[in-house]
């Protein structure tokens, strides 16, 4: 099972992004588990200074940006 | 070079919906024409050529460029860096933390975050089309010179006292991110985002900012101006700047009213200070600087900027008639 962490303090991209991680999750019969972090030093500890960024099973994939779609189909499969 | 918007708006407005270029409503109906043209081509062309030959200049790197230089350095680097680093007003909080965790110094972190809204390149080709380079140029000069020494200011009076506790007790993780792809073809497209990201920001703020600047120009007599803003009110520059510093705006969505401001006859100095006091600081950006900074900070920072805008508006107005 998959764990994905949305990194970020609440912002539109933060909440799309997530968004996109369980459309893509779905879409590929994969069970994921999605959590969000907004807590600063818990996104800071990852070394993330721009969010949104994403976190696969506690290794840093993305930051700085809302992920493509490919990338999320990437880490659902992977 | 930029009369081609000039003429698109003549021939909208005085020509397609039969306005007088005598007449109040003319006249505002062609500023508003020729500034959303021009404006939001010179945005895209900026930002789409940036984002191509920058590719990425994250937050993160620009940490690392900043960190453990001695001071004479750090500081212009700081606020070049930040002058040329689009940087939405969200991401100023892991920035501030990000910096101190680095041992980047206190005022070097507070002459990044002062010189980066208030100044970008976009706001400033968009400025120089208005009121040419050289008064362009100025603005960046008087921007980065605030910059540092307000930062310099902010150390030398030791307040890292107030700045939130918790903040330095983060501890950042190593940064490993894979190397941006340089590939033309992720250039194009990396460009491509950034254009539709920035617009996607900063649009209404340049649209209103056109609108009023529309209003200006065309239904606000000059003899106003004159007898309110003009070189001979003294009170003119700090009314200017305290109007300024609530009000947020993208710099660029300042740039039409400058424009307007300027045709009327309005000091130089003036309408620059205006601009620094609404793109510098506003009561949003305090909102977020808030969970890192402790209310005294805010209030010593806000005080400083205040000052310094008013230094720039009167020193400017002095030297350049």
């Amino acid at each position: 099972m998959k764990t994905f962490k949305v990194l970020g303090t609440g912002c539109k991209k933060c909440a799309k992004t997530a968004d996109l991680i369980a459309l893509k999750a779905k879409a590929a019969g994969v069970e994921v588990t999605i959590l969000k972090v907004t807590d600063m030093g818990e996104i800071m500890g990852y070394g993330v200074m721009s969010t949104p960024g994403v976190v696969l099973n506690e290794a840093l994939v993305h930051a700085g940006s809302m992920p493509t779609p490919a990338q999320v189909e990437d880490w659902v499969k992977a | 070079m930029f009369a081609i918007f000039t003429t698109l708006a003549d021939w909208l407005a005085y020509g397609l919906f039969g306005l007088s270029p005598e007449a109040r409503l003319g006249k505002a109906v062609h500023f508003f024409i020729e500034d959303v043209t021009k404006i939001f081509f010179l945005l895209a062309l900026i930002v789409f050529a940036i984002g191509f030959f920058r590719a990425l200049l994250t937050p993160e790197r620009v940490r690392k460029a900043v960190a453990g230089r001695p001071r004479y350095v750090s500081y212009p680097m700081a606020v070049g860096l930040g002058a040329v680093t689009p940087f939405c007003s969200c991401s100023s909080v892991p920035l501030f933390i990000g910096f101190l965790e680095a041992r980047i110094p206190l005022g070097v972190t507070m002459a990044f975050l002062i010189a980066s809204p208030m100044i970008n390149e976009v706001a400033v080709v968009v400025l120089a089309a208005a009121i040419g380079w050289k008064y362009a140029l100025l603005y960046v000069a008087a921007g980065l010179t605030v910059g540092i020494l307000g930062g310099l200011l902010i150390e030398v009076l030791k307040l890292e006292k107030w700045v939130e506790d918790y903040v330095w007790k983060i501890k950042m993780g190593e940064t490993a991110l894979q190397q941006a792809n340089s590939s033309f073809q992720a250039r194009i497209g990396y460009a491509g985002e950034q254009v539709k990201d920035i617009m996607g920001r900063i649009w209404l703020y340049v649209l209103i900012g056109i609108g009023i600047g529309a209003i200006l120009h065309g239904f606000i007599p000059e003899s106003f101006f004159l007898k309110y803003a003009g070189a001979d009110n003294p009170f003119a520059v700090p009314a200017a700047v305290l109007v300024g510093i609530p009000l947020y705006s993208n710099a660029t969505g300042v740039v039409p009213i400058v424009e307007a401001l300027l045709a009327k006859g309005v000091p130089l100095g003036t309408v620059l200070a205006l601009m620094m006091s609404v793109a510098a600081i506003s009561l949003p950006e305090m909102i977020i600087l808030r969970k890192v900074l402790k209310p005294q900070l805010i209030a010593t920072f806000t005080g400083i900027l205040f000052f310094a805008f008013i230094t720039v508006g009167y020193m400017f107005n002095a030297l350049i008639v």
